[in-house]
């Protein structure tokens, strides 16, 4: 690991303005993906911001029914909160499903959010081509071994998925980020938060530079609202998703009238799927209207060698999320 | 049938006896100094890990025999350093209190809470598996939580009440965790066991379903090799079963 400076902030004023956007300082929160790539030598910074004492470890509800969520409020008691087990169960579902009880001890609201992908290339500094962590060098996945890798969102320069299991739920329920920065603040709707790797598979979000993460808002949810978490995976457990499906859905007698769908495990980002919202909504809730929400999700799929199980899988994920969340089938959970 | 010598064995694996001293204060430290000499000179009683030390050290000697003939033939008990040098520009001083006592540090920033206690501390108890969090070994408590301590600076806990498994009985009673694991033979080797443990004692006080699945589905950040996951999931159950009986 590289040697860093080491510097505690108070108050959002200090951290952000500790962090004026040079390169090489970083904040750290958890830690829980920082300091295992420091560790790799992945993430080298030169200085080290610890944001562990903000005051940003509220969850409250807002003046228009939704919820406010500080970035320092741990998944484990954001995953346990009432507002959020009763209001938002998508999310809690999301939440307990990701990582390990400690590691959702750790993590944070604002860190999940920027957690960076397990692709084996990335992570292993052996393979000196990754455009994402050395630009212009190259994809080693691409011709390699991307058993786990996106089919949605890729480039001809990095096709990494993104593996947070809460963004993919937050992503559905149209979360939105407020950021502070030496700049002042400012407010992005999830959906513009992060980007594709195009041709800068290096840029994973709109955030510039020494701007930190200090909430996150989810709107209110009409009555009657559903919600369901789903992901396949590896293992039972302590394992990231091979494909998942976060679903909101608004029911009018056997109706989707509304519907907000997003993906995770398959994307290079956790992936909103308008494509798939438009094909379910004013639909009747059967097999015939998921099966078309499923088919167009993955339309635009690109799979690779290894990967390309993940187009039925995630057809599979998103038909079954979607019945449970339309009541069609009470037993599917 | 295993004996008695086999389930003392992993007893002490479980509660594996740190040998450093506090650094509260240098009375205190002089205090503590003056009862471990009058108890050493009274009965010497090695530890596991002492005793494996010497022996690894009289293996060195005795292989490196001619050009270490004027050495001792016993070396002296390991000496813990009181603190440790600043080798490191950059390092900086850390007041950690760890199973209810203060100790003063002086840290390269890049030293996790796990590295500190085992090679600071001389607090074996809580191991080193993976080094990146996918293991479960090193779980610890942080103020009252159960964390993994390698991905953590301990630089960031100055102030936090860390608890690890050296610190977990009570007034010589185990805690009733770790009673379990003894009756329900909840291992095999014993490596991953103070880490299951640790997971097991924070488990009691976290919202968790009553059936086996659920213990699993929450110990699962806890792998064991051996695979004695049945046994570590009926000594969780059967703690928690008399912990919710007394209270």
């Amino acid at each position: 690991m590289e040697i860093f400076q080491y510097q505690d902030a108070k108050t959002v004023d200090d951290a952000v303005s500790a962090n004026a956007g040079h390169s090489g300082v970083k904040f750290v929160a958890g830690g829980t993906t920082l300091i295992d790539l420091m560790k790799l030598n992945v993430e080298t910074p030169q200085v080290l911001i610890d944001i562990n004492r903000l005051p940003l470890t509220q969850v409250e509800s807002t003046s228009d029914g939704g919820v406010k969520i500080g970035a320092m409020v741990r998944n484990s008691d954001l995953a346990n909160h009432e507002l959020i087990t009763k209001q938002y169960p998508v999310l809690s579902q999301a939440l307990r499903s990701g990582a390990s009880p400690q590691l959702r001890n750790m993590a944070t609201t604002g860190g999940n959010l920027l957690q960076r992908t397990r692709c084996y290339y990335f992570r292993d500094t052996a393979y000196t081509a990754c455009n994402k962590r050395n630009p212009g060098s190259g994809c080693a996945a691409i011709d390699g071994f991307n058993r786990i890798h996106a089919i949605l969102g890729t480039s001809e320069h990095c096709i990494a998925t993104h593996p947070s299991d809460m963004a993919v739920a937050m992503m559905a329920l149209e979360a939105t980020v407020h950021t502070q920065s030496s700049h002042g603040e400012r407010s992005i709707a999830l959906d513009e938060f992060y980007l594709v790797p195009g041709n800068t598979p290096q840029k994973e979000n709109v955030l510039q530079p020494g701007e930190l993460i200090t909430y996150v808002t989810l709107p209110p949810l009409a009555n009657g609202m559903r919600s369901y978490y789903l992901k396949l995976r590896d293992r039972a457990s302590y394992e990231f998703a091979l494909s998942s499906a976060a679903v909101v859905v608004q029911m009018n007698g056997g109706k989707i009238v509304r519907a907000r769908v997003a993906l995770g495990g398959v994307a290079t980002k956790p992936w909103r799927s308008h494509e798939a919202e438009n094909a379910l909504e004013g639909q009747a809730a059967n097999e015939k209207t998921f099966q078309a929400g499923a088919e167009a999700a993955l339309r635009g799929a690109r799979p690779l060698h290894d990967n390309a199980f993940k187009v039925k899988l995630a057809q599979l994920c998103l038909t079954r999320a979607l019945r449970v969340a339309t009541g069609s089938n009470e037993n599917a959970t | 049938m295993l004996g008695r010598a086999h389930l003392k064995r992993k007893a002490e694996a479980m509660e594996d006896k740190p040998q450093f001293l506090p650094a509260n204060d240098d009375e205190e430290r002089a205090e503590e100094k003056n009862i471990r000499k009058e108890s050493a000179s009274k009965s010497f009683r090695p530890t596991r890990r002492s005793f494996l030390t010497q022996l690894g050290v009289a293996g060195i000697t005795a292989t490196a025999a001619p050009l270490l003939a004027r050495a001792p033939a016993a070396p002296p008990p390991v000496e813990v350093p009181q603190e440790t040098p600043a080798t490191v520009p950059g390092a900086v001083p850390v007041v950690l209190n760890i199973n209810g006592k203060d100790y003063r540090l002086t840290l390269d920033p890049r030293t996790t809470v796990l590295d500190t206690l085992r090679e600071n501390l001389n607090m074996f108890g809580t191991k080193k598996g993976c080094d990146h969090g996918q293991c479960g070994a090193c779980t610890v408590h942080i103020n009252g939580r159960r964390v993994n301590s390698c991905l953590t600076f301990a630089v960031m806990h100055q102030g936090d009440k860390i608890t690890t498994i050296e610190g977990l009985a009570q007034g010589g009673e185990l805690h009733p965790v770790q009673a379990a694991f003894i009756e329900c033979d909840g291992f095999q080797c014993g490596y991953c066991t103070p880490g299951q443990i640790m997971s097991g004692a924070a488990l009691l006080k976290e919202p968790v379903g009553p059936a086996d699945d659920d213990v699993r589905e929450m110990m699962s950040g806890n792998l064991c090799r051996c695979g004695a996951y049945d046994n570590i999931v009926a000594a969780v159950q059967s703690a928690r079963k008399k912990s919710s009986s007394q209270s």
